[in-house]
């Protein structure tokens, strides 16, 4: 039977909520890796069964886990139990090291501190984990410090992509307010070597050559908080999304603005029209109209939160200018909750399904596009991130 | 026998209940327990210390007999009462908050 899988991440466990085709009755899973913060989950598009993990702790780092049964049992990829104690040992799953090596890597180097001096790049936590959607076993990781990740055998073991954060604009880039992340990862479906991401706050970058090399593409885009408000890089990117079905176009958030690039990246335009605000982090593209697409605007960068406490998804059918505001089952008094940058998705059925979650512990969806919205959870801990699985 | 507990998370993850024992010979130190530990749940490698530079994670303590070891070196003996079975080392997860 069909039905459909919600990945939610939060600051205290992820949960799965799962649903028929229908979108009407919810069931939601006991919590799992109860405590640890859950920055995010993603099924491969290859095999709905495959879940990655990232689970991370101020305590105890950075763990990846991995389901190969729709999440019903999990493992860390390399951090096996070995049975004989004289063998070395594995624990790859967890191993994120920057790559300095002569062959492959850069030298570490330094990234601009808040305070203005450089630091050495230090691994924190996994933001965003994409699987790849030609090979089971590959999978991305984008990191805090801000680089790339990947692995090539299901998770067991981590190669940094390192051209990225060894690019020349490297000591030029410098936190957002939550830390110098890599937070968005899109692989173009017909270009296997075109991968872009996306960086708080360096800004957006592409590789044409399966990650070996990156380049920057923030042309167009105008950012009043960094000195040249159209310097190559220093854009604090919130989040892009792409349709499958049109992989030269994307979308962005920027902390502010709404922008569009029907070029790869090379120039953007801002599209933020009649948006009441255009500060916010999530966007997300409809599963069959590529020109649909959903933003949440926030009143602003200090105020993390709705206007007048109206939680409203604003929609627009044209790509960008001409927005609508949906609200038909969203709380239009006193919400003052904030919706994070990898909390909104969509599902595949023939009438699409628009979830987010947000930092008051709610999960949302709307069955028909955005026309109407339901809760599905509510009370969990803080939202950090929310996918979509179709099960058909 | 050395007895090892771990704070519930660790547990969690290594998928064990109770301490951790095992024997180990020679000079039984801080640092040659942690190894054997991650020799015996690869899981753990980077939870405890650092994966490249072994350095105790900030938020990690290690007791043992009351005392506090977190900051002694690796290459020292640890207790009489852990070497003996009597006593276990204890990794423990620091209390941070408010």
């Amino acid at each position: 039977m069909s039905g459909v899988r919600i990945l939610v991440g939060t600051k205290k466990g992820a949960f799965i909520i799962t649903s028929d085709e229908r979108r009407e009755k919810w069931d939601i899973s006991d919590p799992l890796f109860a405590g640890w913060e859950m920055y995010h989950l993603k099924g491969s598009p290859i095999d709905a069964d495959r879940i990655y993990a990232s689970q991370t702790s101020g305590w105890f780092g950075q763990i990846v886990q991995r389901s190969d049964d729709g999440g019903k049992t999990w493992n860390t990829p390399g951090g096996e139990k070995i049975p004989d104690p004289y063998d070395p040992p594995g624990g790859g799953s967890n191993k994120f090291v920057f790559d300095t090596s002569e062959e492959t890597g850069k030298p570490l180097g330094t990234h601009q501190a808040q305070d203005g001096t450089q630091h050495p790049w230090e691994f924190k936590r996994v933001w965003h984990i994409e699987p790849s959607p030609a090979d089971l076993d590959t999978v991305y990781a984008g990191v805090e410090d801000a680089a790339i990740f990947r692995s090539t055998d299901g998770g067991k073991n981590w190669h940094e992509l390192a051209g990225l954060r060894g690019h020349e604009s490297g000591p030029n880039w410098m936190p957002g307010a939550g830390g110098m992340c890599l937070h968005t990862i899109l692989l173009d479906p017909n270009d296997p070597k075109r991968i872009y991401t996306a960086i708080s706050a360096a800004g957006a970058f592409r590789s044409d050559d399966g990650g070996k090399t990156w380049r920057p593409i923030n042309k167009g885009l105008s950012s009043d908080y960094i000195p040249d408000p159209t310097a190559e890089v220093g854009h604090c990117v919130h989040n892009m999304a792409m349709h499958s079905s049109k992989p030269g176009t994307l979308f962005m958030q920027k902390h502010w603005d709404v922008m569009r690039t029907d070029d790869g990246g090379d120039n953007w335009t801002e599209v933020s029209g009649n948006l009441p605000t255009d500060f916010g982090f999530p966007i997300a593209v409809h599963a069959h109209e590529p020109e649909t697409i959903y933003v949440v605007p926030i009143k602003s960068d200090s105020e993390h939160f709705p206007i007048d406490g109206k939680l409203q998804v604003y929609r627009s059918r044209s790509g960008g200018n001409e927005w609508e505001a949906l609200t038909n089952g969203l709380p239009q008094s006193d919400c003052y909750v904030n919706i994070l940058r990898d909390a909104m998705a969509v599902d595949k059925f023939d009438s699409c399904g628009i979830y987010f979650g947000t930092t008051g512990g709610e999960v949302y969806c709307s069955p028909d596009s955005g026309d109407k919205w339901i809760p599905i959870a509510r009370n969990l801990p803080k939202v950090l991130s929310v996918e979509v699985q179709t099960l058909t | 026998m050395i007895r090892v507990t771990l704070p519930a998370h660790l547990r969690t993850l290594a998928k064990v209940e109770g301490e951790v024992e095992f024997d180990l010979e020679g000079v039984v130190t801080q640092g040659a327990v942690l190894d054997a530990l991650e020799d015996r749940f690869p899981v753990l490698l980077g939870t405890i210390r650092d994966h490249v530079t072994k350095k105790r994670r900030p938020f990690i303590r290690f007791f043992a007999c009351e005392q506090d070891l977190s900051h002694e070196s690796w290459d020292n003996p640890l207790p009489e009462g852990v070497l003996l079975g009597k006593e276990p080392f204890m990794v423990v997860g620091g209390i941070a908050g408010g």
